[in-house]
């Protein structure tokens, strides 16, 4: 469990830590709270010859709340978006999902960015910003751009992002109010993925469902999200079956992870559909 | 003397003697961080040691190239089986009466199997050389499956070819191993055949793996001018290590010392001897430099003992009204690709012939047949004596399918089949002398404690709720009454590579009258230190707070056999009650003579001796060892110590009786373990708080295994659990919380009445919490699942029985 050599990079801001990534290529790699990437390396299935890490650029941290858009710098830790006051009464839907992201010691390395940016299908918060529908703001050579969450994901691990650059921002909508939201999670023990989890948005018309670990994606359904928006629960739910593709693992088989897929999704619904109002 | 005025009770209070909840005095170190540990040792000089290992189950190994690797800056030797051979060190003994593969000598029988040893100046520069040894491998075809072994054509030990006849008899098939057989073939078959009733089921108990929070790892370390090898690790048995590093080293068991330093929990995974220990005295030897060689968590989930994979056919006979008649056992017994199981040498499946458990069963017959695989070797006794989860397990899930075939309560078919409190000593039909217990007074005592009736009634009413749609849980009752046998054992039955099973103690008193002890055993965290002080202090009247526990150092401590199987009370803890006695014995004669009197005219009272008929005329014991070493006794020698080692006459059998109250979520197959009640019976208790917590952590290993915590492979042979993600270690949120409970029955032949507690949660822990799942379902016709029972098994039962719509 000991990870090949690499140097290692601490730029002050954002341009610095491009220009590494510019120098280096696909030798570098950004690390953020590092639970994803250092596991990797420790089992040599990661290897890169140079490592930025961002904790040092200051641009990159700080939660805003906004009257209509939530802002979260990219190394926001799990612990500080659980914490933070203004936040969980504005988007209480992030604070429900953090919690159930693995352990207090993880959530105070582990960073939102980190989490959606990486790509992991098991990581929750890329399923969470499809259903919230918001956007990644991406900093390269040739300057800023924006990508929506649901848009990003292309594969286990493969995103829009391009190599050279880096996830610096999220930008979220508020729910209007009275739109209930829910964060539903099975999993083995504490500290494991989800072996099912769905994220719902419920109210004033409108609906927004995805779910995690069930694809090599994130899912964001628009056709299950229509159907709830209609009230139709059943046609939600079967929409979304449609759209999952989930992989036998030690967590079980095909079959029993779409059921408990559907039983997420459900009780998802209630509890969202009891907090709307 | 101020200590007149205290009664005798509340002298011995201040003992914190036998009986007091002493704290843990390792505590004050483990809990400050300043323990030490194999990897917290470093020598001037130090190397480090890694393995390249095979990523194929089955492979033939056809070239190993060192070359890349040797070329790296700091890398200064590589080892192959080759390197080995010239000193016969390639191959290694097992304690199973077979011999393994240090480093791969020309193929490789697991994922995992060590092929080359890297020797780097530090474990970075190994861990890079590991990467660059090149080995060509040439697949073979893979067996996982023992029952599949026994009918390939594959040959998996080309070693044995042509061996018709292993360590423990003949060998039926080029994968099997041994069969065993106890008790009396056609006596139960004819019982079997006539019986009103008979239930018969396949139990399995999974592969799993202690995985101790601490990995094995050694530093071995050949001083060249003196000749002498000092060898630390994580060993259970350091003594015993000694011996075998000195048979198959040749190095003069004089000029090896052994040392267990802290050891950060072993429930069986450090019995064994590993090719890591033999490479790097190797290395150590060749360089001349300190070699230290720790695993990491995967290779000590992958390549050092697992346990369990015990493939049980049972068949239980009984009357109509439920009296068991007759008990039949098959069992086929995964041991990987080599047979390395730590047992007795005499019992190559442990004592797995306690499987008739708490039950007066008058006829039995069990017979085991060991089978080669490619899986990692072991079947070491995880958390309990050998094999006894296993026989506990089997004969607990039989007694619930003949329940189910009776259409009988559970309880009500133990309570009726218990052997009586008035049958012990009790022979039992497989070959053990029971020596006491009180089944029927402990069994009362849990139902009542739990309300079985009202736990009972409560679940009815559930059903009744879910048949008519009101709930999605259901409610599981798991009934356990366990009998364990541990303390090995009599050196005339219980022997390790040929070293009798006994256990030893020496004590020496202070002139101020403090103390040291040294035993042969090791902790791991039993808690030696505070317990066996606390014996000491009752039997010789001084405090246990001024009483030192020294072991695991072969040059200091008395010869042992170690601590694993709940040996270390019934054995080394008898050691130490009957060394004190020694010191009492003399220290008599010293009080007698310092109190002008004979020595039949004093007599002990809790920290002193007396004069008969006259208290207040006496010598404290403290008063006494100064006197043995400052006056000149006639006929008494100066100095007051002793040493014991002790020969147990017989095996003590602790039990228990374990309640599960389960929560069940058929539609996502989550758990919820609402209650747990866990009475122990180990008789005389030295440390209530010490049992208490060594229940608490056994329980909650049970719970991991029973829920969850497998070694499970592929068809192609990789381990697929092998990182703390996928292998179940329950956190504080998974753990729930337990009752604990006693009641009181003395071993009759052990000194102090003790008999050991460390393992009984794990192995009625085990069966509650399978029998709360089984139990759940059973109204709605589940007589069998096997375990693990995790989220998707536990969803696979409801669905098969059509819970899903």
């Amino acid at each position: 469990m000991i990870p090949a050599g690499f140097e290692y990079h601490r730029p002050g801001d954002i341009a610095s830590a491009i220009g590494i990534l510019q120098e280096y290529g696909d030798e570098a790699r950004v690390i953020a709270g590092g639970h994803s990437l250092i596991p990797m390396m420790k089992l040599r299935m990661a290897e890169m010859g140079h490592l930025v890490d961002l904790q040092a650029i200051n641009e990159l941290k700080g939660v805003n709340v906004g009257a209509d858009t939530v802002t979260l710098g990219a190394m926001v830790t799990q612990h500080e978006l659980i914490t933070h006051d203004g936040l969980g009464s504005a988007i209480p839907l992030i604070r429900e999902a953090a919690l159930q992201i693995a352990d207090p010691q993880v959530r105070y390395a582990g960073t939102i960015g980190g989490n959606v940016a990486n790509g992991d299908p098991g990581n929750d918060m890329p399923g969470l910003m499809q259903c919230l529908n918001a956007t990644f703001e991406l900093s390269g050579p040739d300057g800023t751009r924006s990508v929506a969450a649901r848009e990003f994901y292309e594969a286990a691990y493969f995103t829009a992002r391009e190599d050279e650059e880096i996830l610096t921002r999220i930008t979220i909508p508020v729910p209007g109010a009275g739109v209930g939201q829910a964060y539903e999670k099975q999993k083995r023990k504490i500290g494991d993925y989800a072996t099912a989890a769905a994220a719902v948005m419920l109210g004033n018309g409108q609906a927004s469902v995805a779910m995690t670990n069930l694809a090599d994606t994130p899912v964001w359904s628009e056709s299950a999200s229509a159907a709830l928006a209609d009230g139709d629960v059943d046609g939600c739910v079967a929409a979304m079956l449609d759209a999952i593709d989930p992989v036998a693992d030690n967590r079980g088989p095909v079959e029993f992870k779409k059921h408990v897929a559907a039983v997420m999704l459900r009780r998802a619904i209630a509890r969202a559909q009891s907090r709307a109002s | 003397m101020n200590d007149q005025t205290l009664t005798p009770e509340e002298r011995a209070a201040s003992l914190k003697g036998m009986g007091s909840s002493r704290k843990r005095v390792e505590d004050v170190r483990f809990t400050q961080g300043k323990g030490n540990y194999v990897d917290d040792i470093k020598l001037d000089g130090m190397l480090f040691g890694d393995f390249v290992r095979s990523p194929y189950a089955h492979a033939r190994v056809k070239s190993v190239n060192k070359e890349a690797a040797l070329a790296l800056p700091g890398v200064i030797a590589v080892l192959t089986a080759e390197d080995l051979s010239p000193l016969g060190l390639h191959w290694m003994p097992t304690l199973a009466g077979d011999k393994q593969m240090v480093l791969a000598d020309g193929k490789v029988l697991f994922q995992g199997q060590e092929v080359a040893y890297v020797v780097a100046e530090d474990r970075y520069i190994a861990a890079d050389a590991v990467e660059l040894v090149e080995v060509d491998y040439e697949e073979l075809p893979v067996l996982t499956d023992p029952f599949e072994a026994l009918k390939s054509d594959v040959v998996l030990r080309e070693d044995l070819e042509g061996q018709t006849e292993g360590a423990h008899g003949p060998r039926k098939h080029h994968n099997h191993i041994f069969t065993w057989e106890q008790g009396d073939k056609e006596a139960t078959e004819a019982i079997l055949a006539e019986a009103d009733v008979v239930a018969e089921e396949m139990v399995y108990y999974h592969r799993t793996h202690p995985c101790p929070l601490e990995t094995c790892g050694c530093v071995a370390s050949m001083d060249k001018v003196t000749g002498k090898l000092t060898l630390y690790g994580t060993f259970q048995a350091p003594h015993a290590i000694r011996t075998v590093v000195s048979l198959i080293s040749g190095i003069a068991e004089h000029n090896i010392r052994v040392i267990s330093p802290d050891i950060g929990g072993g429930f069986g995974n450090k019995v064994g001897a590993y090719a890591g220990y033999v490479c790097s005295v190797v290395a150590s030897i060749v360089t001349g430099q300190p070699v230290k060689w720790v695993e990491d968590r995967m290779e000590n989930l992958m390549s050092t003992a697992f346990a369990r994979d015990y493939w049980m056919q049972g068949k239980i006979a009984a009357t109509k009204d439920g009296k068991i008649t007759g008990l039949w056992c098959h069992t086929t017994a995964d041991h990987g690709g080599f047979d390395a199981c730590a047992d007795p040498t005499k019992f190559p499946a442990g004592f797995m012939n306690i499987c008739t458990g708490s039950y007066d069963i008058p006829t039995a017959y069990l017979a085991v047949d060991g089978v080669y695989t490619n899986k990692a070797p072991g079947g070491v006794a995880y958390r309990c004596s050998f094999r006894v989860t296993e026989a506990a397990y089997f004969i607990e899930r039989m007694i619930e399918v003949l329940a189910i075939k009776l259409n009988m309560d559970a309880a009500e078919l133990r309570r009726i089949n218990f052997i009586k409190a008035d049958q012990f000593p009790y022979q039992s039909a497989l070959g053990w002398e029971y020596d006491s217990g009180d089944y029927h007074t402990a069994w009362d005592k849990a139902l009542k404690a739990v309300d079985y009736e009202g736990l009972r009634a409560e679940q009815s009413q559930r059903i009744e709720d879910f048949k008519a749609g009101k709930t999605r849980k259901l409610l599981g009752i798991g009934l356990t009454h366990f009998t364990e046998i541990v303390g090995a054992g009599p050196v005339k039955n219980c022997d390790i590579l040929g070293l009798g099973m006994f256990d030893s103690c020496e004590i020496r008193i202070h002139p101020t009258g403090s103390a040291i002890a040294r035993l042969g055993t090791i902790s791991q965290g039993q808690g030696h230190a505070t317990t066996f002080a606390q014996i000491i202090a009752s039997e010789i009247g001084l405090p246990a707070d001024d009483i030192t526990l020294e072991e695991g150092d072969t040059d200091t401590a008395p010869y042992g056999l170690g601590t694993y199987g709940s040996r270390s009370t019934p054995v080394a803890g008898a050691a130490t009650a009957m060394a004190a006695r020694k010191i009492r014995a003399k220290a008599q004669m010293i009080a007698a003579y310092l109190l002008e009197v004979h020595d039949n005219d004093v007599e002990w009272d809790v920290d002193r001796f007396a004069v008969k008929g006259a208290p207040e005329r006496f010598k404290t014991m403290k008063e006494i060892a100064f006197a043995a070493y400052n006056q000149a006794i006639p006929g008494l020698e100066p100095g007051l110590e002793a040493v014991s080692y002790y020969d147990p006459p017989n095996m003590t059998y602790p039990f228990g009786a374990y309640i599960c109250v389960m929560e069940i979520d058929v539609d996502t197959g989550e758990w919820d373990v609402r209650q747990f009640y866990a009475l122990d019976d180990c008789g005389t208790r030295i440390n209530p708080m010490i049992i208490e917590g060594q229940v608490h952590g056994g329980v909650t290993e049970a719970l991991a295994i029973a829920m969850g915590q497998e070694i499970a492979y592929d068809e192609m042979g990789n381990v697929k659990t092998a990182t703390l993600m996928d292998f179940f270690i329950p956190t504080a949120w998974e753990t729930p919380n337990y009752t604990t409970d006693h009641t009181v029955t003395p071993s009759p032949h052990h000194p102090i009445g003790a008999k050991g507690v460390g393992e009984s949660p794990n192995v009625g822990g085990v069966p509650a919490f399978s029998n709360a799942v089984h139990d759940a379902f059973r109204p709605f016709g589940l007589v069998q699942s096997h375990m693990p029972h995790d989220h998707w098994r536990i969803w696979k039962i409801a669905n098969g029985l059509g819970m899903h719509g």
